[in-house]
Order: structure tokens, then C-alpha cells, then sequence
């Protein structure tokens, strides 16, 4: 970050980044963690579905994680789950109206899977882990870089699916003529394997640090 | 597509919600509880009868209080409230499993203290949110008893996914496994075979 003349000024920047970095990279959720990968395969087939889920996710999971850290000396302990499953609800309703009134044809793609970034259990996963102990402007970076993170596996999975799938890239055919998508790659299976393959990519390059055990499922 | 309500079209509904369209292994639901509670078979069948209970029950639920409730025009309020329906069956779901924790721990405490930090999860289980979201699907427009069919079988679909897949992964771990793919890699991949077998199955009853 070159020179900088304002002592403690490049640090803090970074100190700022550091959520959100890592949430790319090591503390990736849906890699390290395994968390909240439910609802969004589905959209994984085109890149344009997966662009504006992307969106949503990083929409929802910033400003919940800030309203609820807002929130978090109000709210009494037993509640807790239901009030952070209120706030997510209503942002997630204020973009599925949004995407009704403005993308009717783009939201009828999307289906319910929109309402299902409710029960992700990355942004609840975030909002307990991290909000609720944080101050807000760090909690919306740490769900900003949560989703980030989340928002690129799925990129990149939807990046290998369409082309592969159905021989277009966001609508345009890219494929050569001769070349006849596969229909494995294209429905549910191929979802998963190349989410697989992916997860493999990924830590083979960065295998320190991550983890496989789900931390839901740590007390066995 | 309607299919009467006679008992074969309840039958076809309920073949076709734990098969062909599985919720887990086509629809990609409730995947959180099923990478993390598939490693032992027993826990496994816990948490599956669980979501199926609460899958089957919620369901018909939260049909009765969104066509009675929420439509336009239904009986118990004039005005569209549709837009709510997602915090409506969401809330609905958490308060019906803190029910049920509360009636278990107060009947069977053995099994209260077994299922342990499972319970709360069933909550955040896509896949029950999912099939209350499904079963209101304008172009199925189920009714009560197909809705009922519909949650009971796919909570079975559930059920049978995270067996097999604590079956298969009980075999895994004798595998030698790269080392960048184990655990979630490879439990990927073994998904993604078996949504590939239940594939086979497509054409064989339609929802």
C-alpha cells in the first residue's frame, strides 16, 4: 500500500479488510466450514441466477449481521434465534418484493430459493457467531465477507455449469456448434460434483487452516 | 399438473416427493444438517425421523393458515397478506419444534438429552422451509391431502438420503482419501453419484 504518511492509517485499513479477506480465503465459509451451500446449488445452472442470488446474499447477510449486532444488548438470550430469524426474514421479503416488481422474469427463475436464504445457515451461522459479540459496522463487514466468500464458490461453480451444461455464457451461446451439453452436468448431480471438485481445487491450494469438522456437529 | 386425490394419486405424490424429486438430492435442501449429522447412522436416523415429524406437521399447518389466512379474500382475512408468508411459516416452524422440544423433554427425557443440539437445528433446516414454500406453489396447486402427502414424503426422501449417506460415509473412512478431499469433497461427490442414481428414476412418476 506504498507510503503512507498518516501513521497507524495503513494498518487500520487493513485491519478493516482483514474480515472481509479472510472471509474470502481462509475462513471461507461454505469450504472451511461447510456452511450454507442448501438453497443456492439450485441456482447454480446459469451464472445470470447466480449473479443476483450473489447479490441478495451479500444484501441480507451484511446489513442483518449489522442490525442484529445493533440490536444485541435488547434482545433477551432464549429469543435470540427468532429475533435474528425475524430480521433476515424481512430483508429477505424486502428482496424478494424488490425482485418481483423490478425482475418479475428473473425472480420466477429464482423460485422459492430467494425465501430459502432465510434458513442459510451462513447468515444465521454469522449473526450468532459474530454479531451478536461485535460492534455493527464490524459485524456487516464480517457478513459482507462471509457472503463475499460464498458468493464466489457459487460464481465459480455456475461458471463451470452453464458452459458445460447448457453451451451459453450468461445467454450467449459460447460453445461450438458440434458441441452437445451434457445433461449430467446441467441438472442436480452436476451441482454437486462440481462443487466437489471445486472444494479439491480449493484446498489443495490452501490446505492450512481449514477445517472439516462442522462446528454445529462438534459435540459428537 | 393436478393429480386427483384419489389413494393412487396420493401414492404417486408420495412416490414421487421421496424419489424423483427428492427434496435433498434434487432440490438441494436441508444440506447443513445432512454434511454434518451423516457421519453416524444413528444420529442420523434421529435427526431424519425428526424433520420428517416436523416436515409432515408444519406442512399442513402452515397450509391451513396461508389459505386461510394469507390469500386474498380467504376466509379468516379479506386483505393480501402474501407478502408475509415467508416470516409467517418460518416463525411458525420455530415455535412448533420448541414445542415439540418441550414436549420431548418432558416425556422422554433419554431422548431429549440423545438428540442434544439437534433439535434447535431442524429449524434452520432448508428443507422444511422449502416444502411448506413448495406446496403453495401456484402451478401444483395442491390441497390439504396432497399437502399433507407431499410433507410426509418428503421428509421420508429426507430421511433416506442422510441413511444411505451415513451408511456410505461409514464405509469412507476405512478409504484412502486425498487429503484435499476429504470430508467435504468427498461427501460432494458421493452426493452428487447419488442424486446421479436417483436420476434413474426420472419418468417413473411425475409430480
Amino acid at each position: 500500500m506504498g507510503s503512507c504518511s498518516i501513521k497507524g492509517c495503513c494498518s487500520r485499513a487493513s485491519e478493516w479488510a482483514k474480515p472481509v479477506k479472510d472471509g474470502v480465503t481462509v475462513e471461507n465459509p461454505v469450504l472451511a466450514h461447510a456452511l450454507g451451500i442448501c438453497s443456492a446449488l439450485a441456482v447454480t445452472g446459469y451464472v445470470a441466477t447466480t449473479l443476483v442470488m450473489d447479490a441478495a446474499l451479500l444484501f441480507v447477510a451484511s446489513l442483518s449481521c449489522m442490525f442484529v449486532s445493533m440490536l444485541r444488548s435488547v434482545v433477551p438470550g432464549r429469543v435470540r434465534l427468532i429475533a435474528q430469524m425475524l430480521i433476515i426474514s424481512t430483508l429477505v421479503i424486502l428482496v424478494h418484493l424488490f425482485l418481483r416488481a423490478y425482475y418479475f422474469d428473473m425472480s420466477r427463475d429464482l423460485g422459492p430459493y430467494v425465501g430459502l436464504i432465510i434458513t442459510n445457515c451462513l447468515i444465521l451461522g454469522r449473526c450468532e457467531g459474530y454479531a451478536m459479540r461485535n460492534p455493527p459496522l464490524r459485524s456487516f463487514l464480517d457478513g459482507l465477507g462471509a457472503a463475499s466468500g460464498y458468493a464466489l464458490v457459487l460464481l465459480a461453480i455456475s461458471l463451470l455449469r452453464e458452459p458445460l451444461g447448457h453451451g451459453t455464457l450468461l445467454g450467449k451461446a459460447i460453445m461450438p456448434e458440434a458441441f452437445e451439453p451434457t445433461m449430467l452436468v446441467s441438472a442436480a448431480p452436476g451441482a454437486f460434483l462440481a462443487m466437489g471438485v471445486i472444494v479439491w481445487i480449493v484446498r489443495s491450494i490452501w490446505p492450512e487452516e481449514i477445517s472439516d469438522e462442522h462446528p454445529e456437529a462438534g459435540a459428537q | 399438473m393436478t393429480t386427483e386425490t384419489s389413494i393412487g394419486g396420493l401414492a404417486v405424490i408420495l412416490l414421487a416427493a421421496i424419489i424423483t424429486n427428492n427434496i435433498l438430492l434434487s432440490k438441494f435442501l436441508g444440506m447443513c444438517s445432512f454434511i454434518a449429522i451423516s457421519r453416524k447412522m444413528r444420529t442420523a436416523v434421529g435427526m431424519g425421523l425428526a424433520v420428517t415429524f416436523v416436515t409432515f406437521c408444519t406442512a399442513m399447518i402452515n397450509y391451513g393458515i396461508y389459505y386461510g389466512v394469507l390469500v386474498e379474500n380467504a376466509p379468516l382475512c379479506r386483505t393480501d397478506l402474501s407478502h408475509l408468508t415467508f416470516v409467517v411459516f418460518i416463525m411458525l416452524i420455530a415455535a412448533f419444534v420448541q414445542f415439540v422440544e418441550m414436549v420431548i423433554e418432558r416425556f422422554s427425557p433419554v431422548l431429549y438429552i440423545n438428540l442434544g443440539i439437534y433439535l434447535p437445528l431442524i429449524t434452520v433446516n432448508c428443507a422444511i422451509l422449502g416444502v411448506n414454500l413448495f406446496m403453495i406453489d401456484p402451478d401444483k396447486n395442491f390441497n390439504f391431502a396432497q399437502t399433507a402427502t407431499y410433507g410426509l414424503g418428503s421428509g421420508i426422501g429426507w430421511l433416506l438420503a442422510i441413511v444411505l449417506m451415513a451408511g456410505i460415509r461409514a464405509r469412507l473412512e476405512e478409504a484412502d482419501i486425498p487429503r484435499p478431499l476429504r470430508g467435504l469433497g468427498i461427501t460432494m461427490i458421493v452426493t452428487g453419484l447419488m442424486a446421479l442414481a436417483f436420476m434413474g428414476f426420472t419418468g417413473v412418476v411425475d409430480l
